[in-house]
């Protein structure tokens, strides 16, 4: 089970998308899990051929699980074939018997977690109740339907308690997402925060002219230029792209821009735009526009949740002229751009009308100090003066 | 093909926006207050919303009468202006 974000602690499988036998390539996706930011694709990172799905679809397991086991190229399947095939078999969905020990064999992953009847995995997911939270009958016994209900009973009456069934309740979820993340932030980076006003003129003009000579369906949005400066940018302070883990930061050579994007009815999520430094105006636009789309109604990818060396923050649209952000860790650094206004800005000694944008940084105090902040910002306004370079 | 009526119109346009917004009770959009006021949509939403116009309207929308676009009102008008409705 993947990390997919900071303070994410668990994922519910959701479904297997390879079964065993399946050759899977380095960056398929093969499964699809639940988290409190909706439902993950999970890409394996690994070219190889299934040997075993250890985790039921249904099951909520840790971060760091086995998932299932996989053979590299070449490599011969653990057991005989013959003795193979039964151990692969997918346990019932519907087991109506009464709970068993669910394996002859358990694999180290399923031994390390409670076990649970599949008949209780199915009404504690129904009446949204944790697992962790249900004791067996029996010490070390395994969880049954019984032992959920009484569990699901106790909670109805214990004072307080939420009354909504959380797994219904998505939006509950992604709240306390957010909140553990940026109370992570908050209590353990010591930001710091940069502002500076940038003459965005030329990029405006030259999107104008751009966008006219353009169809509908492939214009730019102005944001496009942005993220591009944004990424390009960071090729000249390194010391804001990469993550802090393990007391040490650790620069990432890519640039993974995570975008901030809202989502419909609440919430937002930050999915990486892979290699955003390198990648021209019309990918980074196809980019945004497909991880938008997924955001909002379909599936964000497994990488993209779990790899974004920093973040932007477009608060424009709304009218915001100012943005602070608050680094999402592991980042180090969080970019917030504000909206483009009018305003009388100084030139060659008169007064003219520009388009200018507040670009700020939000930056972990531990990693960078101000001076390195600065620079970047100077880089930012000086690469959006040449727009036709970030083609 | 004949021209598409003003009703034709505004139904594209609620249609669309109820595409991209599903969110979004035609019946409440008040059509001559701003759009992105009643309707939450962003600059990538809008631009959905002019690609989608385009593709069953069949007009092509430049950038600089987007403006035009802001309300129900003046979307339908300039809609119907730019496809000849009767």
């Amino acid at each position: 089970m993947p990390t997919l974000g900071a303070d994410m602690e668990a994922g519910t499988l959701v479904e297997w998308l390879v079964k065993p036998g399946d050759e899977v390539k380095r960056g398929q996706v093969v499964a699809v899990v639940e988290t409190q930011k909706g439902a993950i694709e999970i890409e394996i990172w690994e070219n190889g051929t299934v040997d075993r799905l250890v985790v039921e679809p249904g099951t909520k397991v840790p971060v760091g699980e086995v998932l299932a086991l996989l053979r590299a190229p070449g490599e011969a399947a653990a057991a005989a074939p013959a003795a193979a095939a039964p151990r692969v078999a997918p346990v019932p969905k519907a087991q109506a018997a009464p709970p068993m020990p669910r394996s002859a064999t358990p694999s180290p992953a399923a031994a390390a977690r409670a076990k649970v009847s599949p008949a209780a995995r199915q009404l504690a997911a129904e009446l949204g109740l944790d697992l962790e939270a249900v004791q067996p009958a029996e010490q070390g016994g395994v969880i049954s339907r019984a032992d959920v209900e009484r569990a699901a009973a106790a909670r109805k009456v214990a004072p307080g308690a939420p009354a909504a069934p959380a797994a219904a309740d998505w939006r509950v979820q992604m709240r306390g997402a957010i909140a553990a993340a940026m109370a992570r932030s908050k209590r353990d980076i010591p930001h710091y925060y940069l502002a500076t006003d940038i003459d965005v003129t030329a990029v405006t003009d030259w999107l104008a002219a751009e966008n006219l000579k353009r169809g509908v369906a492939q214009r730019l949005l102005p944001v496009v230029p942005l993220m591009k400066a944004v990424a390009l940018a960071l090729r000249e302070t390194p010391g804001l792209n990469g993550v802090w883990a393990d007391g040490a930061f650790r620069p990432s050579a890519a640039v993974h821009l995570g975008m901030a994007i809202a989502m419909r009815g609440g919430g937002l999520v930050a999915p990486a735009i892979h290699d955003a430094d390198r990648k021209s105006l019309d990918t980074l636009m196809a980019d945004l526009r497909d991880v938008t789309m997924r955001v909002r109604g379909g599936r964000l990818r497994s990488s993209e949740m779990s790899d974004p060396t920093i973040t932007l923050t477009n608060l424009g649209e709304q009218g915001v002229e100012c943005v602070l952000g608050v680094i999402y860790p592991p980042q180090v650094a969080i970019v917030g751009l504000g909206r483009i206004t009018e305003r009388a800005w100084p030139v060659q000694g008169t007064v003219a009308i520009r388009r200018i944008l507040t670009a700020t940084l939000s930056a972990d105090h531990r990693v960078s100090d101000g001076h390195t902040g600065g620079l970047y910002l100077a880089a930012l306004g000086r690469l959006l003066q040449e727009p036709e370079a970030l083609r | 093909m004949s021209a598409p009526t003003r009703q034709d119109i505004r139904r594209a346009v609620l249609d669309t926006l109820c595409a991209i917004a599903p969110e979004t009770d035609p019946a409440e959009i008040a059509p001559n207050r701003p759009l992105r006021d009643q309707v939450d949509l962003d600059s990538m939403d809008f631009l959905n919303v002019i690609i989608r116009l385009h593709e069953t309207l069949g007009i092509d929308i430049p950038e600089a009468d987007y403006a035009q676009l802001a309300t129900l009102e003046g979307a339908v008008d300039y809609l119907a202006r730019r496809c000849g409705a009767g």
